[in-house]
């Protein structure tokens, strides 16, 4: 194994209406002692990240639809290629909602089915952490973890072939459930297709969810299992030969 | 040429529409009771230049394709016209 020379490196994307930025990078400055560096939507220079995050918000104001505006700004040139190239990328809320509309992550997010914006403490179930080893590898599957929500549109839809192809190749990560571990209705909190609350790609280094891990990664706040996908991503790269030739 | 698209975009059939549910309920409170069915959707009015009608409804078509509709949940189809009196303001010296 390859021990990376120094601390990760994370490259926070940043819209006009992003509201999360700062959280991520309060998580990998001052609790992990990571490098973080946020990075306005019009650069398409992310400095050589380990990592990039699309964080929570309202991009563009969520104008046409969320997600639709943001995908064209500079910076998602270049987080395409980082991801095309192997480099994880977690898009968290709006982030997740940008993936889609970017076509890096397929379905869509649309409005929560009761029209409630719904923010709060929600369970969920790992459903296969080794769909991306980057993002979840700490992780076991039929574990629950506990997240915030915090979204007026996170409702994920895709048509039955597209659902039914996410579940064959591993790709549903995680879903919506109840403390007990049980999904269904009365623990989907915006009536995603089959409790969906997160997918990774093809390659599983892209992971979309609608929770908030970024705000669960002390216990001042609550919880800290958000903090098992920052450390996830930790033990990934220090195994990634890559990611410390990329150093050098 | 000037022209004019109003381009409306609609939720696919099957996909559920929540505001379209509620603004429904909301008329038959109000004693529409005979409305059985709302589909709530968006209306665009694009003002654009173009070379010819079939330049214009190239346009239109790429503009709805690339940004304007997300062919995951929504259609999207347009009314055209040619924008006479804005070609004659201009004609005018």
């Amino acid at each position: 194994m390859t021990v990376i020379a120094g601390r990760p490196r994370v490259t926070v994307a940043v819209f006009p209406g992003t509201w999360s930025e700062r959280d991520f990078a309060h998580v990998a400055e001052s609790v992990l002692d990571w490098e973080a560096r946020l990075v306005w939507h019009t650069d398409a220079d992310l400095g050589s990240p380990d990592a990039v995050v699309l964080p929570g918000g309202f991009a563009h104001g969520d104008h046409l639809r969320t997600g639709a505006i943001a995908r064209f700004s500079p910076i998602m040139g270049s987080v395409e290629r980082f991801a095309a190239a192997g480099g994880p990328v977690i898009g968290s809320c709006n982030g997740f909602q940008v993936l889609t509309e970017a076509g890096m992550l397929p379905g869509a997010l649309m409005r929560n089915d009761h029209l409630e914006f719904r923010c709060g403490w929600q369970w969920l179930r790992v459903e296969h952490a080794g769909a991306t080893r980057a993002w979840l590898g700490d992780l076991a599957d039929g574990e629950l973890i506990r997240l915030p929500i915090s979204h007026g549109e996170g409702r994920y839809v895709a048509d039955p072939a597209t659902l039914n192809a996410l579940e064959r190749d591993g790709r549903v990560a995680l879903r919506y459930s109840d403390a007990g571990g049980s999904v269904g209705p009365g623990s989907n909190p915006n009536v995603s297709e089959r409790g969906i609350a997160g997918i990774v790609n093809e390659r599983g280094n892209v992971l979309g969810l609608m929770p908030h891990p970024e705000r669960a990664a002390e216990a001042e706040v609550g919880g800290t299992d958000g903090l098992r996908l920052f450390r996830s991503l930790e033990r990934w790269l220090q195994e990634q030969p890559a990611a410390a030739e990329r150093r050098l | 040429m000037h022209w004019r698209a109003e381009v409306h975009v609609a939720l696919r059939p099957g996909i559920a529409d929540p505001e379209g549910q509620t603004i429904g309920s909301a008329l038959r409170s109000l004693g529409y009771a005979s409305v059985s069915e709302v589909r709530s959707g968006r209306l665009m009015r694009i003002a654009f230049e173009a070379d010819d009608h079939a330049a214009a409804q190239a346009a239109v078509e790429e503009m709805c394709r690339r940004l304007l509709a997300n062919p995951v949940m929504e259609t999207a189809s347009w009314d055209l016209r040619a924008d006479e009196q804005q070609d004659a303001d201009e004609a005018m010296p």
